[in-house]
């Protein structure tokens, strides 16, 4: 072998140690950040398997500590030996889970096409109703956001129970649908002054309406920054407990209503909460993990301008 | 309509003067059917008539046709234009039904005396209720609590910056982490405050309270020595900081920090996305042209990636105060308030303001207030900021 002609100088050298530990500090503080930020998830996860003495002692792996029962999702009616079974909880956890669907879907339905519609009204033409321009009409939907849901809670509370809208999905609906409105319109308006203007003219020209550029052309462009406020919408309507306790008494309490009702109650067995708790959450980690890309979309959007 | 048009269409309208009549009649005749079904309910409540009417949907109804027909009889008087306004009416409309009337009813509330459990029903009060205000100890500490949480958000800020360096840099499994440091973000307040607040802060058996308690026993005796003594100035240190016998809600500072951190763990990657996308839109040769002038890594970030990220991290802190603002679901899940008021929000505490007592119209004033003191701090804030975005050349 003939000799090295070019070799690492004596400062590079000295590098390698210094690379090294800044890449071990890194993934260090990467790993140490996962447990922070997964930990209480897969401690909930694995308490639903937990009988009362592997709660006491600590147990924490699976398998390893203790030996996973059925214990909390009996107790929920949603083990295995018990699916088939009448279970009066599990009618109540499905009634809840069902109530919260139907109100996080459809409250983030509404604000997506209302908030669309206005998003777009808003970034192709000016109007003036009063005193107020394109710019004041979007700082009046976007100053929603200032507005603390206590200040509405109340008057709601007095308002609904004369509209006998008190403990009704249509009336959490529409408070949820004013609650993400402003930051539906805040993602579409981002998305909308993307799109070039030059598509509609072209649509218009051809001889669709304003209605149908809007609808055939414009709209599927926006699809991905719709599908990302609609998912933004869900995850902070499905989650939402404040208005739900103060509105909603039996018909249409929402699963956290739920999930908060039973802390406390009939002292604290700790695996039927946790089944209750993770049964709650699981349906957000499933979007979180499968539709990630839009989320950070949307939460992106108006933060780069 | 005028010139400022982004998307400008130049529209043959011709409408008859049949056709602006029509829409004009729709407005009018919609709005009178309203107003006579409103004057006739209003009259049924205070009692002059007995129609007998079991709650105020009609209203609801009357005042939904009304709004429909707005819509529609823009189209019929202004044409191409209508169809415009048709984009933005609909939803001006519902915030305004949804905002601005609660809010005046609101005021009127706030200045009664409302107990929805008392009998008498709301009678007006003129200022006492402002004059309880002024003497309510709980609810200027509340206030006090609100700085304290806001404040947090520096830390918060500073962790979430941290983050999406790192995240932004260049590592493997980047999707991964990714997803694992948006999930906390996914999940319910509520379920939060129980998995963490209930469950993994238990005193006795969470793993939390058991983690802190086996840093502060004694090493076992059967160690290596220098392990042992590794073990027990561990220990000693851990005795100091009182994590012998853990107790989270007990006192107050204590108890504060563990709602922040709380609120903070799950509003954290919230920030973290905000920054990261900043961070991804800053061009590479700022950084080649930085490197190739010498900078260190240090230099690097205060000189060229803070300043840069400067309206990003305005804007996200912004957002994340107004989050802040809204704190209420852990509180009022985990500690209620306790203990003696240490923990309270504004809006925890109206909460059980309600709760507690049903007094709305106290309640109300609270609400209120909170909200003019929010409108201005923010406007103030927003002012400072649009000050401090503009780029110093």
């Amino acid at each position: 072998m003939s000799d090295q002609i070019f070799k690492d100088s004596e400062s590079d050298r000295k590098f390698r140690p210094v690379w090294y530990f800044s890449r071990a500090l890194v993934y260090g503080v990467l790993l140490l950040w996962t447990i922070v930020c997964l930990f209480p998830i897969f401690w909930t996860a694995t308490t639903a398997f937990k009988t009362a003495p592997d709660v006491m002692q600590g147990n924490i792996l699976p398998w390893v500590d203790f030996q996973p029962a059925w214990l909390g999702w009996r107790s929920l009616g949603l083990s295995p030996d018990t699916i088939g079974n009448e279970s009066t909880v599990r009618a109540e956890f499905l009634k809840r889970f069902w109530n919260s669907t139907i109100i996080a879907v459809s409250a983030s339905l509404l604000a997506v096409i209302l908030g669309s519609c206005a998003a777009y009204g808003l970034s192709r033409f000016s109007f003036k109703f009063g005193f107020m321009r394109n710019s004041d009409i979007s700082f009046f939907f976007l100053s929603q956001l200032i507005l603390p849901p206590v200040v509405l809670a109340l008057p709601f509370l007095v308002l609904y129970k004369s509209l006998d809208l008190l403990d009704t999905r249509i009336g959490l609906i529409l408070l949820y649908t004013l609650t993400v409105l402003p930051i539906v319109i805040w993602i579409m308006r981002d998305q909308f002054s993307s799109i070039p203007t030059e598509l509609e003219e072209a649509a218009l020209v051809d001889g669709l309406s304003i209605w149908g550029a809007f609808t055939t052309i414009v709209m599927p462009i926006a699809l991905p920054g719709m599908v990302a406020a609609f998912i933004l919408s869900l995850v902070l309507t499905w989650n939402e407990y404040f208005f739900a306790a103060l509105l909603t008494s039996s018909n249409s309490t929402t699963l956290p209503v739920m999930v908060a009702s039973q802390t406390g109650s009939q002292g604290i067995s700790w695996w039927s909460m946790a089944a209750l708790s993770f049964a709650a959450i699981l349906p957000l980690i499933v979007i979180g993990i499968i539709l990630e890309r839009y989320i950070i979309k949307g939460m992106a959007a108006g933060a780069v301008k | 309509m005028e010139d400022g048009d982004r998307l400008h269409v130049v529209t043959a309208d011709h409408i008859s003067d049949q056709r602006r009549r029509l829409g004009k009649t729709l407005v009018w005749g919609s709005a009178a059917l309203m107003a006579l079904i409103m004057a006739l309910q209003t009259l049924d409540g205070i009692g002059t008539l007995s129609i007998g009417f079991e709650n105020w949907r009609p209203s609801l109804y009357a005042y939904l046709f009304w709004s429909t027909c707005l819509c529609v009889s823009q189209v019929l008087i202004r044409g191409e234009h209508g169809k415009r306004t048709l984009f933005v009416l609909p939803a001006a409309l519902f915030v305004i039904s949804m905002v601005v009337f609660p809010l005046l009813f609101g005021l009127v509330i706030a200045f009664s005396d409302w107990n929805l459990s008392s009998p008498d029903g709301r009678q007006f009060n003129g200022i006492d209720n402002l004059r309880q205000m002024a003497g309510d100890p709980f609810y200027w500490n509340a206030m006090r609590n609100m700085v304290w949480y806001t404040v947090a958000i520096v830390v918060e800020y500073a962790i979430a910056f941290g983050l999406a360096l790192l995240l932004n840099g260049q590592i493997r499994a980047r999707k991964f982490f990714r997803v694992a440091f948006l999930l906390p973000l996914m999940l319910s307040p509520v379920a939060v405050s129980w998995m963490i607040g209930k469950s993994m802060l238990e005193i006795r058996f969470g793993p939390i309270s058991r983690f802190m308690r086996y840093i502060a026993s004694e090493p076992s005796p059967d160690l290596a020595a220098p392990l042992f003594w590794i073990g027990s100035y561990i220990s000693d240190f851990g005795q100091w900081l009182g994590w012998a016998s853990p107790s989270f809600f007990g006192s107050a500072g204590v108890a504060r920090a563990m709602i922040m951190m709380m609120d903070a763990w799950t509003f954290i990657p919230f920030m973290m996305i905000m920054i990261l996308a900043g961070l991804q839109a800053i061009p590479r040769e700022l950084f080649e042209a930085a490197e190739v002038d010498g900078a260190s890594k240090w230099r690097q970030f205060w000189e060229v990636t803070f300043p840069l990220m400067l309206p990003v991290s305005i804007t996200a802190i912004l957002i994340r105060i107004i989050f802040k603002l809204k704190l209420a679901d852990i509180i009022i899940n985990i500690t209620s308030g306790g203990p003696g008021g240490a923990t309270d929000s504004v809006t925890s505490f109206i909460f059980r303001e309600y709760r507690d007592r049903s007094n709305v119209g106290y309640g109300t004033l609270l609400a209120i207030v909170y909200l003019v003191v929010i409108v201005i701090a923010m406007t103030i804030l927003m002012k400072l900021a649009d000050r401090w975005m503009k780029p110093r050349y």
